[in-house]
Parts: C-alpha cells; structure tokens; sequence
C-alpha cells in the first residue's frame, strides 16, 4: 500500500528476462501507488502463461539513496514499477 | 569485455552507467522499419508472443548487436525468434523464402512485392 | 534548442531534396542495396500473409494507425487539462480512461500522467528499452531509444536536461520516471503564463512533444 517503505531485492537475474533494473536492486524506496496486477512479465517472455498475475507498485526513490554521495542533487526522486516479488519489506 | 553474464548478456540495463552527450538528431522512420513494428503489433495482437517475448529474445543478442545493428533490425531479428518458438512457420520456410527474396533484386523496393502504395 | 516536430506546419509541396515531409532527412538504408535484416522483413511478412494470420491490408492500416498519431493528440490532452480542472482531476485519476475520452486509446497498457508544478519538474525514461506512450506522442525519437540518454537520465536529469537547453534552478525538484513494466508516462507541462481566457484549441499549439516527455517545457505565447 501507498507510503510502505520496501527495499529492491538483489536476486541475480544471470540471462533471465526481468524488469528489475540493475542500478535499483538493493535500494530502498517508498511505494507511491498501487497499480493493480499484471501477468509476470517473466513468464510471459518465455511463451508461458504468466499466472499468477503479480501485484505492480510505483516505488520512489531518493537520488541520495540510488546513486549516494554522487549523486547530482541528493533530493530529486526516481520512479520506477517495481512487481511485489522482487520487494522485500524494510524493517523497523 | 566482461565475462560476468550480469554485465554482458544484460546489457540493455544501462540505467547509470556511462555513456556521452545526448544526440538530439531525429531521422524518420522507413517503410521497411514500420512494416517491422506493423508485424510486432499484429503478432502479438493475434497471440503468437508478447512484447515481453521480443524484449527477450533481444536481451539476449548481447552487447555486440546493441552496438552494430539498428533499433528495427533487432526487433525483426526478435520477431522472426518468436514467431519460429510459436510455430508459425518453420527454419525451412524461412530459409526458402529468404533465398527467394534475395533473388528478385537489389533493393528493397524490387525485393518486396507489396505495391508501392500498398503503406 | 531541441529539434521538436510538434508545432512545424507539414508543407508537402515544399519539402527540400532528400527530405522527407516532416523535415528530416529519411534513413539512408531506405534505397540502399538489400540487407539481411530487411529481406528477412519481407521474408517473415510474406510467410505470415500466406499462411493466413495477416492480411496485407492489415499491415497497411497498422501503419496508417501508426502514421496517424503524433504528439498534437497528447497536446489536445494537456490543453484540455490545462481549461478543464474537471477533466484534469479525471486525467491524474487514470490517465487511460481521460485519454480515451478524447479518442486516444492507450490499448492494455495504462497512462501515467505526472503534472509539472512551480517547484517540480517530471521527465520520462526507459532505461531496459523504451517504452514511449506512442499512443498520445507517435513513434519515440531516436534519442530517446538510444544509449546516452536511457543511461544518463536516471543518474544525472540536470545535465541531460541542459543538454535539451532546459536549465532547471536548484530549488525545482526534479522527478525521473523509469517505465520499467506496464506504465506509459507523459508529464502534463505548466500552462505557459500569459495565456489567460485562450481556447484548448489555442493552447495545445505550444504543448511540444518535448514538453510531454519532459526534456522541455511548452512554448511561450509568440
């Protein structure tokens, strides 16, 4: 749901489709929207039926926490979709 | 060149990653590349694969095809992978077919038999 | 300055020598001696017509669909928003079903409308390919598909952005949208100052595609 703080999971993805870029997995963000359930994009790419469909969410992330000290202005935002089972929840 | 399979065969992740100053240079589209796109968008209208299909099979092409081939060349090179994967027609039919397209002339004009105004 | 078709009359009968209408030069491979990949195009359109799946009149009239859209049917969407704060609250509620309302159809995929404020400004990206919301914006530019930007936008948007001749102030909070998955974006750009009690028709004059993917802002009254 909006507002839950969610963490990017840093599965290897090794040749596999998926739509987790590689410069977010690990980072931390804040789910700005629910946008219901698609079929997984990873099954879908392989012929298969993408079942079940997976719950898609809008995360938002700070530039401070995608690109650290580099970063060009640490308080503009990256928004990106992000599917629930690369999301793992942030503790405390 | 790398041999992690990270950094090579996911190579269109380029999200932060180094590149030079934006080329602001437009081009309009061929009647080759929009028969290529009119081919996608039906494809997947009729079921055969999905968008997310095309953008595999050009993931794995690799970095080299990034670098050498063009945007449309990549996607009929996908949509050929798929629609094989599909059944839609076979190694063979193609095979043929492309001898046969080959053979007509030298351009793409003469090669295609589609009227001129057919698009 | 961003070369941006959005706004140029299409002037048929004047267009230069190796131009196409548009303006812009055709793709040198279009009168070039055959190459694989574009006698697989024919090979693979052929073998799909023959064994039934397509006609050719239905590759034509994809093409003509696609020919058909251009950033003047996403700029009727903005300047309705811009005269219409009914419309626009439906628009930033879901941007597919607004959209539809004026004839633009965003098919499976949903639209994603982000607003430009006094203090913020939103640009659009697709870092894995490059999804485009060519249902409202036409076929994407080059740029927009190739390495430079689809790397550098998501890292440093202040020095892309500059590189479009847009110089944002420190104080403007800069968003980047990455359409990673099923989304399509545009940004609904700040309604050009003195151009008070002008008609939606008047007004989707200066919305440039530019300005709807974000490297920009809409053009100020002449």
């Amino acid at each position: 749901m909006p507002e839950t703080a969610v963490r990017v999971k840093t599965w290897p993805s090794h040749g596999l489709h998926v739509r987790t870029p590689r410069y977010l997995r690990g980072k931390c963000g804040v789910i700005e929207r629910d946008l219901g359930s698609f079929p997984n994009p990873e099954e879908l790419a392989y012929g298969l039926p993408g079942t079940p469909p997976r719950r898609l969410v809008r995360v938002r992330f700070t530039m401070a926490e995608v690109w650290g000290a580099a970063a060009e202005n640490p308080a503009d935002t990256l928004d990106a979709e992000i599917y629930e089972h690369w999301l793992e929840p942030v503790e405390g | 060149m790398s041999t992690d399979p990270e950094k090579t065969l996911r190579y269109h992740d380029m999200g932060g990653l180094e590149a030079g100053p934006v080329d602001l240079s437009e081009h309009d589209y061929a009647l080759w590349e929009k028969r290529v796109d009119a081919l996608m968008v039906l494809s997947t209208s009729r079921g055969l694969f999905t968008v997310d299909g095309l953008r595999r099979a050009i993931e794995d092409m690799g970095p080299d095809a990034y670098e050498t081939m063009s945007y449309y060349e990549r996607w009929i090179y996908s949509v050929n992978r798929n629609l094989i994967e599909a059944g839609a027609y076979t190694a063979d039919e193609l095979a043929a077919r492309l001898q046969a397209v080959a053979a007509r002339g030298a351009d793409y004009a003469t090669c295609s038999l589609a009227e001129p105004g057919d698009a | 300055m961003p070369h941006d078709h959005a706004d140029h009359s299409h002037d048929h009968e004047h267009h230069h020598e190796g131009m196409s209408p548009s303006g812009h030069p055709y793709r040198k491979d279009q009168d070039g001696p055959l190459t694989h990949w574009q006698a697989m195009e024919i090979a693979v359109r052929e073998l799909l017509v023959e064994k039934g799946i397509f006609t050719p009149a239905e590759i034509s009239a994809a093409i003509g669909r696609m020919d058909a859209r251009s950033p003047a049917d996403g700029a009727r969407v903005v300047a309705r928003a811009w005269t219409d704060p009914a419309y626009k609250a439906r628009l930033m509620a879901d941007g597919s079903a607004a959209a539809a309302e004026l004839g633009c159809t965003v098919d499976a995929l949903k639209l994603v409308v982000v607003e430009n404020t006094a203090d913020t400004h939103n640009v659009v990206v697709c870092t894995l390919c490059s999804c485009y919301p060519r249902n409202l914006l036409g076929l994407p530019p080059d740029w927009y598909k190739n390495r430079a930007y689809r790397s550098r936008v998501v890292r440093e948007p202040r020095k892309v952005l500059g590189e479009f001749g847009l110089d944002l102030p420190d104080t403007t909070r800069v968003r980047v949208h990455d359409s990673t998955a099923d989304m399509r974006y545009i940004v609904l750009p700040l309604r050009p100052d003195g151009t008070e009690g002008w008609s939606a028709e008047q007004l989707a004059a200066l919305v440039t595609r530019d300005s709807m993917i974000g490297v920009g802002v809409a053009s100020a009254p002449a």
